[in-house]
């Protein structure tokens, strides 16, 4: 089945099986890498990219359900060769570790932002809830998180 | 990796081209729009339909809003959307309370109204927020369309009134002056299913109950719903005595069953505390 998707910006249109998964789309067809691959049932949140600006988890998406739709990944947070404040605030606060759930972890926290520039800490706890940290480095998550927020309060 | 089966894949462009193509691929299609219940089974092989279609660019499916007295939830409204609702909030505080804790936020943007109450899971939330304030589906078929009362709508675990050639368009609530709802529910880890969850509903007049409705989901109550409980509370003015009372009532008359989410007495247990701490809390919010 023919499906044309906008991701990060470019048009991409491919023949796919109904069966493949958004993820894998993104993965084997794109070779777009940065989105993970991890539990398969909708619980560990790192395969989460954004479909039409609202963050989803991508392997319980079918890619031809993101026919004629936008799909961003976290390869398209960066812009013009600068990073995303979300990016730079898991840089400057050590927000990762092992770095496996960090893309999902961007693109819900982008997605935070975007709705509420100013979250505290439980906003931020309750936007991540979805998504497993497997290192356990949720505090540091929060501290990027909010010093994103704050670098963009203050430009 | 989970891969589901192959199937058939068609996108509906309107309700009418949808039930064309229900009919078209007979009893061994279904109708996809979150997918986050049908997708997880068909990558596990409990579920093999031959067609999915694709439901979610119905726009008509997916209003939310009041029409007279009348609240009404499109089925592809997502769980998001109706979290995100002032005016569902101020009408019926039970259903932000339960979509405060179904899955987890991303979860919540994907997956439907009408997705969780066809698939029909026995510890789903809103089939226990929905038996509590009594709401009326509406289904459209070939033939045209039916309202059924909710608490006739789910036939079993996983089976529903709704027809292989059917769809579940949209949930109907009345809205009536001095009601009050709240939903408590206990669960193992955010986002998890619940071990035990009551709805409440009660609309008091100068302080006598005079119409409740209580929801209970993951304890094995028929249809979701207590009337027993119900119908001791009516006429009865909302003290604690009278809410304990009603709470033993629908924990008795429920059937829970042990699993690893807990032994049996547990949620019994549970089932009468939070139907007490619900109705509580109803009955504040129906004299506010």
């Amino acid at each position: 089945m023919r499906v044309s998707v906008t991701v990060n910006g470019q048009n991409y249109v491919r023949d796919v099986e109904p069966r493949l998964l958004l993820v894998h789309f993104l993965r084997d067809e794109l070779r777009l890498t940065g989105t993970h691959w991890g539990c398969d049932t909708s619980n560990c949140g790192v395969c989460v990219v954004q479909l039409d600006g609202v963050p989803v988890k991508s392997c319980t998406v079918l890619a031809v359900m993101a026919d004629g739709h936008e799909v961003t990944t976290v390869e398209g947070l960066e812009k013009d060769g600068a990073l995303d404040p979300v990016q730079e605030g898991f840089v400057q606060c050590h927000g990762l570790q092992c770095g496996f759930c960090t893309p999902g972890m961007l693109m819900t926290a982008r997605w935070l932002l975007d709705r509420n520039p100013d979250p505290d800490e439980g906003e931020i706890r309750e936007a991540i809830s979805g998504q497993l940290c497997r290192c356990t480095g949720y505090e540091n998550i929060v501290r990027s998180v909010r010093w994103a927020a704050e670098k963009e309060a203050s430009v | 990796m989970q891969v589901p089966a192959s199937f058939e894949f068609e996108r509906a462009e309107s309700v009418p081209h949808a039930l064309e193509l229900l009919e078209r691929y007979g009893p061994e299609a279904r109708l996809v729009a979150g997918g986050h219940s049908l997708i997880p089974m068909m990558k596990l092989r409990l579920a093999q339909p031959d067609a999915l279609i694709d439901i979610n660019g119905l726009a008509e499916l997916s209003q939310l809003g009041v029409e007279g007295d009348t609240l009404v939830i499109g089925a592809l409204v997502r769980h998001a959307a109706l979290l995100a609702d002032d005016a569902v909030g101020a009408y019926f505080p039970i259903f932000h309370e339960a979509e405060r804790v179904i899955a987890d936020p991303v979860v919540r943007n994907r997956g439907t109204v009408g997705g969780s109450l066809c698939q029909a899971d026995p510890s789903e939330d809103l089939s226990a927020a929905f038996a509590a304030v009594r709401a009326d589906a509406v289904i459209v078929g070939p033939g045209g369309s039916r309202t059924v009362p909710i608490r006739e709508f789910h036939v079993g675990p996983y089976e529903t009134v709704v027809e292989p050639g059917e769809i579940l368009t949209e949930l109907r609530v009345r809205i009536k002056p001095g009601a009050g709802s709240a939903y408590e529910k206990v669960e193992r880890r955010v986002g998890d299913w619940p071990v035990a969850a009551v709805g409440a509903y009660l609309r008091t007049n100068e302080g006598m109950i005079v119409e409740a409705g209580l929801g209970l989901t993951a304890v094995g109550a028929e249809h979701f719903a207590a009337p027993d409980a119900e119908a001791y509370l009516i006429g009865k003015a909302a003290g604690e005595d009278v809410l304990r009372e009603a709470a033993r009532i629908a924990a008795a008359s429920c059937a829970p069953q042990a699993d690893q989410r807990g032994p049996v007495d547990y949620k019994r247990h549970l089932a009468g505390e939070l139907t007490y701490r619900a109705l509580s809390r109803a009955a504040e919010r129906s004299r506010a």
